[in-house]
């Protein structure tokens, strides 16, 4: 069995100033999988969002299982403009309420739709469970990440986002 | 406005890049029914295992399944499994005792959107420790633009043997496909 270490860190972005969109670009397209840590304040509380690639058509869906402390449930949208990265375990106007962990899944190759893996949690909200699809066999060398389905509303200043990347032997 | 990122060679301190080692891969390029992982090292603390998958199941989605073993595979009873699920609708939680595999995630079968793979990320931990029962846990998915289950999975290996082979396998003993990718990697402990 070959063997090599990897979980490498990428990029890192913490916000000096306000911003509507934390991009990543340029991804390289020699690991196997991205894993995507955000620790995040909005401006109001959201739903953490991305896009692939630049990609704005309707080509993404989603499935969510939900907590909330007192209640579970299970919600889903089709063919939208946005993946998602949380529900109840959303980011809110506190530093450090909220970690949202995306995992895209052979995010590299060029033959499957692109699935990714997301566990979300908000101290004061829920934890999630989510499952995104990207209909899209184009290997992903770009996520942009917003607030909401609209990809408006402003990252405040102190939000943080790292980028890994997990290499298979 | 767009704010790029810092590449990592930039960042000061003290990153810890060492302790997380790919040990094998299987990327399937003819469709097989099982996917086996051998004489895994005892070199680690704890183990993952990350994929995408898909199976030649007549239906949308399938269900994908583990066993453990030492030296070979276990197939006796020695498994128990507990699941919460949400399918775009309703969660539900469901459990199984003495059984001969775990299994509650899905996969999309032959019938599920085209191109689509579910995915999974499983933790077995402390898988060399002989002194109790082996404990996984599971994050899964499959989105097929209209349906879909998204799970948070626990698996139980009534063995206090070590952990040297892995096996996946789907219900009904279908094929994995072409594409379908498994990856072993350790963790190492201080």
């Amino acid at each position: 069995m070959a063997a090599g270490s990897t979980y490498t860190p990428i990029a890192t972005t913490t916000l000096t100033a306000t911003a509507g969109i934390i991009t990543f670009s340029s991804i390289p397209s020699i690991y196997t999988d991205l894993i995507l840590i955000v620790q995040g304040k909005f401006d109001v509380a959201g739903d953490l969002r991305y896009r692939l690639n630049n990609d704005t058509s309707t080509n993404y869906s989603f499935t969510i299982l939900y907590g909330t402390g007192s209640s579970n449930g299970s919600a889903r949208s089709s063919s939208v403009s946005s993946g998602i990265g949380d529900s109840y375990g959303n980011i809110d106007t506190t530093l450090g309420n909220s970690v949202q962990i995306l995992q895209f899944l052979n995010y590299s190759n060029t033959t499957t739709y692109k699935t990714s893996l997301v566990r979300s949690n908000n101290a004061s909200g829920g934890v999630d469970a989510l499952v995104n699809l990207w209909r899209s066999t184009s290997a992903i060398n770009q996520i942009d990440l917003a607030k909401n389905s609209s990809m408006s509303g402003t990252w405040q200043i102190g939000s943080t986002v790292t980028l890994y990347g997990i290499a298979a032997a | 406005m767009p704010i790029l990122g810092i590449l990592a060679s930039a960042i000061t301190g003290n990153l810890v890049t060492n302790s997380y080692e790919s040990i094998a891969t299987v990327t399937v390029s003819t469709a097989t029914p099982t996917i086996s992982f051998t004489s895994i090292p005892a070199t680690y603390t704890h183990l993952q295992l990350r994929g995408i998958t898909r199976d030649a199941r007549s239906v949308n989605v399938n269900t994908l399944n583990v066993r453990l073993g030492n030296g070979s595979i276990d197939t006796g009873n020695n498994y128990a499994a507990h699941t919460i699920d949400g399918d775009g609708g309703t969660a539900t939680a469901a459990g199984t005792t003495s059984t001969s595999k775990m299994g509650f995630w899905i996969e999309p079968g032959a019938s599920g959107t085209a191109s689509a793979f579910g995915g999974f990320v499983i933790d077995i931990l402390d898988y060399k420790n002989t002194n109790k029962y082996k404990t996984i846990r599971v994050l899964g998915g499959t989105d097929l633009n209209g349906s879909g289950n998204a799970h948070l999975c626990s698996g139980l290996w009534m063995s206090t043997s070590a952990v040297t082979n892995i096996e996946f396998l789907n219900n009904g003993d279908f094929n994995f496909v072409q594409y379908s990718t498994f990856a072993l990697y350790g963790i190492k402990g201080a």
